[in-house]
């Protein structure tokens, strides 16, 4: 036990890195992943072979080899990242193209007669957009991006095969210097389980707040 | 960019490929095997055996899959068992992936409507039989391709289980990276084959969803 309290300050940095890995890929994957929903409904048809290939690649290849690819591979081509940059840059590649299919199905499910009733009582094309389509596509899409983002701060731990100083970069730090590998590990999955339960049910919580406003902001005024 | 890193090592990393098949393709098939025991826990009259069942599944789906495979790694180096890290790389694979095969399964069996049991109890059935004979072929039916996503998703997940040695399609690449000094080239052939397996998947998960959709869907 005092071990522990030897290693706590390497271990809070390193879940002080993990948050900041998972929060910052987060929202940089969500921005991203938008975006390209954004445009993959301007429907340009060779844009859009380019995005699916984009999605097919980042959705069909393992995340650990993304990370190496760019954290290994970048400099070949003059992209020279330290670890936590290329660890960020990484889980948001990574989860913008599961944001973007997210996104998409979230624009399928407003119902095309909102859109005809918006366009028929005279709204402006970014009105409608603004108001009828963003509400009703983000009420849809809140479920999937909690989950993803639970998804995400799993994936964090990945990062410490890249060196990136996250919680289990420093667990593993501490196992190798006090030969407690077993304790130290089991220490972190118990962490992770209680920290996934909790951000789960806080999610579900957010997912009921964030559609409750987004109902509201919806309604007609 | 130097191409011919990646045929001079095709060879190498093709049998690297049939090494990430051959450990996903355990893990599966050892994952539905506890995966259909977890769910006919979850499923059961008795209380204590649901709420196991539960914990089972919220633990392995809470668990960063890293977290596991090392735990297993060291878990049994602690208790000095002696077996080869392939091992706790498959047991890993397989105690993770039954987590989410029996939550698939628990779907697909919730999705047989009631009355189907019902008829089969008031026809004269017996219970063996109406599991046999009914809950069962559809729920793996309906189950099919979902059952492929998941094996897709364990074949990008066995990437991890390089880091305990495993000479599969990561390891390998990484390998080759430092072998040749062209990690970029190395990488982006690893990720090539891993895409091609994924993309033959996903193909055939679609096939399974047209010929096995759910009954009543057409």
């Amino acid at each position: 036990m005092s071990l522990f309290w030897h290693y706590a300050p390497s271990l809070l940095s390193g879940f002080g890195v993990t948050i900041l890995c998972w929060a910052a890929g987060g929202a940089l994957g969500l921005m991203l992943g938008f975006a390209i929903a954004l445009i993959r409904r301007l429907r340009l048809a060779p844009v859009n072979g380019l995005i699916r290939v984009f999605i097919e690649i980042f959705r069909g290849t393992p995340f650990l080899v993304q990370l190496f690819l760019l954290y290994a591979g970048g400099p070949s081509i003059g992209l020279r990242l330290s670890a936590t940059a290329a660890g960020i840059l990484g889980l948001a590649l990574y989860s913008s193209a599961y944001f973007a299919e997210i996104f998409r199905a979230g624009f399928a499910a407003v119902p095309a007669g909102q859109i005809e009733a918006a366009v028929s009582v005279g709204m402006a094309p970014i009105d409608t957009m603004m108001r009828v389509m963003l509400p009703g596509a983000l009420i849809a899409a809140v479920p999937s991006i909690v989950n993803m983002l639970i998804i995400l701060s799993k994936e964090t731990v990945v990062l410490s095969i890249i060196t990136v100083p996250e919680l289990m970069y420093q667990v593993q730090t501490m196992a190798a210097e006090t030969f407690t590998a077993f304790d130290a590990i089991f220490g972190m999955a118990v962490f992770y389980w209680l920290l996934v339960e909790v951000v789960s049910r806080a999610g579900a919580r957010i997912e009921a707040r964030v559609t409750a406003y987004l109902a509201h902001q919806g309604a007609p005024a | 960019m130097k191409p011919e890193v990646i045929l001079h090592s095709f060879g190498y990393l093709t049998r690297a490929a049939g090494a990430t098949i051959a450990v996903s393709f355990a893990g599966i098939v050892l994952g539905f095997a506890i995966g259909s025991a977890i769910c006919a826990a979850r499923v059961s009259r008795r209380p204590w055996l649901r709420r196991a069942g539960a914990v089972y599944v919220s633990v392995f789906r809470g668990v960063p899959l890293l977290v596991q495979l090392l735990f297993i790694y060291y878990f049994l180096a602690e208790y000095g068992i002696d077996v080869p890290a392939i091992v706790a790389a498959v047991g890993a694979l397989a105690l993770s992936s039954a987590a989410y095969q029996a939550e698939i399964l628990r779907g697909a069996l919730n999705a047989v409507p009631r009355g189907q049991g019902e008829a089969a109890t008031a026809l004269g059935f017996s219970g063996l039989d109406i599991w046999r004979r009914i809950l069962m072929p559809q729920a793996l039916r309906i189950s099919t391709p979902p059952l492929i996503s998941e094996f897709i998703l364990l074949l990008k997940a066995s990437s991890l289980v390089s880091v305990v040695g495993i000479a599969e399609l990561t390891r390998v690449s990484m390998n080759i990276a430092s072998e040749t000094y062209r990690p970029l080239e190395a990488y982006l052939a690893g990720g090539l084959f891993y895409l091609a397996i994924n993309l033959c998947l996903a193909a055939l998960g679609a096939l399974a969803e047209r010929r096995l959709g759910a009954p009543g869907a057409r």
